[in-house]
């Protein structure tokens, strides 16, 4: 079984992942101090009720998280509701156990039912949180979204396509054939359910059809040039992250130069991270950006979707380059 | 029909596997229509240049070429004393489809289909030349030549080498380091496309920013004392009206 980086909703949140760690200890900890606050707004007998409140949900808290970090795995291969009653299951465990260990330290502790629907609340409230930011970042659950990522092929690439089989059909019969084969894989991916990582090595394969089709359009005026030897193939990325910041590339970077220009993609891995860079000429002076913006926040979005605050991407444009860093991870499929 | 010439088609695209299939199409034709290829060109520049020879009666222009695209071609085209009538083609631009509609302005869309591209042909040699107003309020951007007719062939302009512009009567004098041309353009409407590029320092006189080295203070024929403008790669030194003294001081480079 992979790991389930699913981008379902109704799906728990990956407890190894740093981003989601730190949006619990936030929310719970907001929780907390809401508490006090209802009880008291002036200052020090607020930090008196926070140190009180404290001591008791943080002990449980990062036992939960321990708990649950530990047993990520096996709660993503339930099914979610059976999910959602182990996690309450294991979230009143936790409280019972801290409680017994706080009536050893304090005297007065009042009846464990109370922290158990204290923490209900909370495990409440934390777990819509995550079904509602899987809802908000899932692309396949709304038309909109879905039509959005079905249009990052610009029609103007599509057209240009078709047009460029209809030039050497009469020619190079077989050339044409290849070209539209390519064309098709490249369809076939993008109407494809792109909601699971897959290895990068098959992003890579679907990059070069695509340049290939470009290169064939657009002759010498464009080349490229890979470096992928510290690539590690295995690695899982969000399908279709790296065809569309290529077409922006050939749609930015090269077309409208007339002489050559290349593009340069490097993948490599650094530690527990993979780094994706691309480069490609650039003027600075193309007045058609919101396609690459688009491009860009679709795959942000995506990338905050399955890695959340463990992955980054960002550009960097002078006078003569614009450069697209991706970093990611390095997570494998332990089929 | 049998005695008329043959209608010669120059293809302009920058892409050769586009320009092959409209040769492909081309041919096709020749069965129902007399048409015969006057030229191939990958650019616009070479467009311009082939143009005065081939003797072309219509040009295939692509829209989005590099460096200069189709919409700017077309305006440069419309200096030739009898220019050849223009078909746009393009693979998508949905701005320029829709303005192509409003202004019956004739186009083919990518991929072209024989049926298509041969009723264009059939319609080109009765269609008038686009307008350069039509074309010019087409263009998403500002042009980056300006050109001139002379001796039958189009000289270009680049925008860029441009030092200043100065209007005379009906006229526009283009100064670049080189030379001096004649262009029948009106002052208002190149300060309009090539806004932020010049500035005005008399009512007939736009300065590109850029080639302004500096301000000098001179007495007029009036025996008051005004500002001149020092320029840059040209000798000629430009009074700077009463009315704009204020670039002076906002430009800030005194010499």
């Amino acid at each position: 079984m992979s790991i389930n980086q699913n981008a379902n909703a109704g799906a728990l949140p990956n407890f190894r992942n740093l981003g989601i760690l730190l949006r619990i200890l936030v929310i719970v900890d907001g929780m907390c101090l809401a508490a006090a606050l209802l009880k008291t707004s002036e200052p020090l007998p607020l930090m008196e009720e926070l140190i009180d409140l404290s001591a008791l949900v943080q002990p449980v808290l990062i036992l939960s998280l321990l708990v649950l970090a530990g047993a990520n795995n096996w709660l993503h291969r339930l099914r979610y509701p059976y999910a959602i009653a182990t996690l309450v299951a294991i979230e009143l465990a936790v409280t019972t156990i801290v409680y017994w260990f706080g009536l050893t330290v304090f005297q007065a502790m009042g009846a464990l039912e109370r922290y158990w629907v204290f923490t209900l609340l909370v495990t409440g409230v934390v777990a819509g949180y995550f079904e509602l930011r899987g809802r908000a970042l899932s692309p396949a659950l709304t038309e909109a979204r879905l039509q959005a990522l079905q249009a990052r092929i610009r029609p103007h690439f599509l057209f240009n396509s078709l047009n460029t089989v209809l030039g050497v059909m009469r020619q190079d019969p077989r050339r044409a054939e290849t070209m539209l084969e390519d064309f098709s894989d490249l369809m076939r991916v993008l109407m494809a359910d792109n909601q699971k990582l897959a290895p990068i090595s098959g992003e890579i394969g679907l990059a070069k059809q695509y340049l290939g089709l470009e290169q064939l359009r657009l002759g010498e005026r464009l080349m490229v040039e890979w470096d992928i030897t510290g690539m590690p193939a295995d690695a899982l990325i969000p399908p279709m992250v790296l065809q569309p910041l290529l077409e922006n590339a050939v749609y930015h970077g090269i077309e409208p130069r007339s002489e050559p220009g290349t593009i340069h993609i490097r993948v490599h891995r650094d530690g527990d991270r993979v780094h994706i860079h691309l480069r490609n000429p650039y003027r600075g002076e193309s007045d058609r950006h919101s396609g690459n913006r688009m491009a860009l926040a679709n795959i942000r979005e995506r990338l905050a979707l399955h890695f959340d605050a463990e992955s980054s991407i960002k550009t960097i444009a002078d006078d003569e380059s614009y450069r697209v860093h991706i970093v990611v991870p390095y997570l494998r499929d332990r089929a | 029909m049998a005695a008329e010439q043959p209608l010669r088609v120059l293809i302009v695209d920058d892409e050769a596997p586009a320009r092959n299939r409209i040769r492909d199409l081309l041919s096709d034709c020749a069965s129902r229509l007399s048409v015969e290829i006057a030229g191939e060109a990958e650019n616009g520049r070479r467009a311009l240049a082939l143009l005065p020879q081939c003797n072309a009666d219509v040009v295939l222009l692509d829209v989005r070429m590099p460096e200069m695209d189709g919409l700017e071609v077309a305006q440069h085209i419309q200096k030739l004393e009898e220019p050849p009538a223009v078909i746009f083609t393009t693979a998508y631009d949905a701005y320029a489809l829709k303005a192509f509609e409003v202004h019956a302005v004739d186009y083919l869309l990518k991929p072209i289909r024989l049926a298509r591209l041969f009723d264009a042909l059939v319609r080109a040699r009765s269609l008038a030349p686009p307008r350069i107003e039509v074309l010019r309020e087409l263009a998403p951007s500002a042009r980056t030549h300006l050109s001139v007719n002379e001796r039958g062939r189009i000289l270009l302009i680049p925008v860029a080498d441009i030092a200043f512009l100065k209007a005379e009567l009906k006229y526009v004098t283009v100064r670049t380091a080189e030379r001096e041309y004649l262009i029948e353009e009106s002052l208002a409407r190149l300060e309009q496309e090539f806004l932020g590029r010049f500035v005005r320092v008399h009512r007939n006189c736009l300065v590109a920013k850029d080639a302004i080295r500096g301000f000098e203070r001179a007495i007029g024929d009036d025996g008051e004392g005004h500002w001149m403008v020092v320029m840059n790669g040209v000798t000629d030194k430009l009074a700077v009206s009463r009315r704009q003294q204020h670039i002076v001081r906002e430009i800030g480079k005194l010499s």
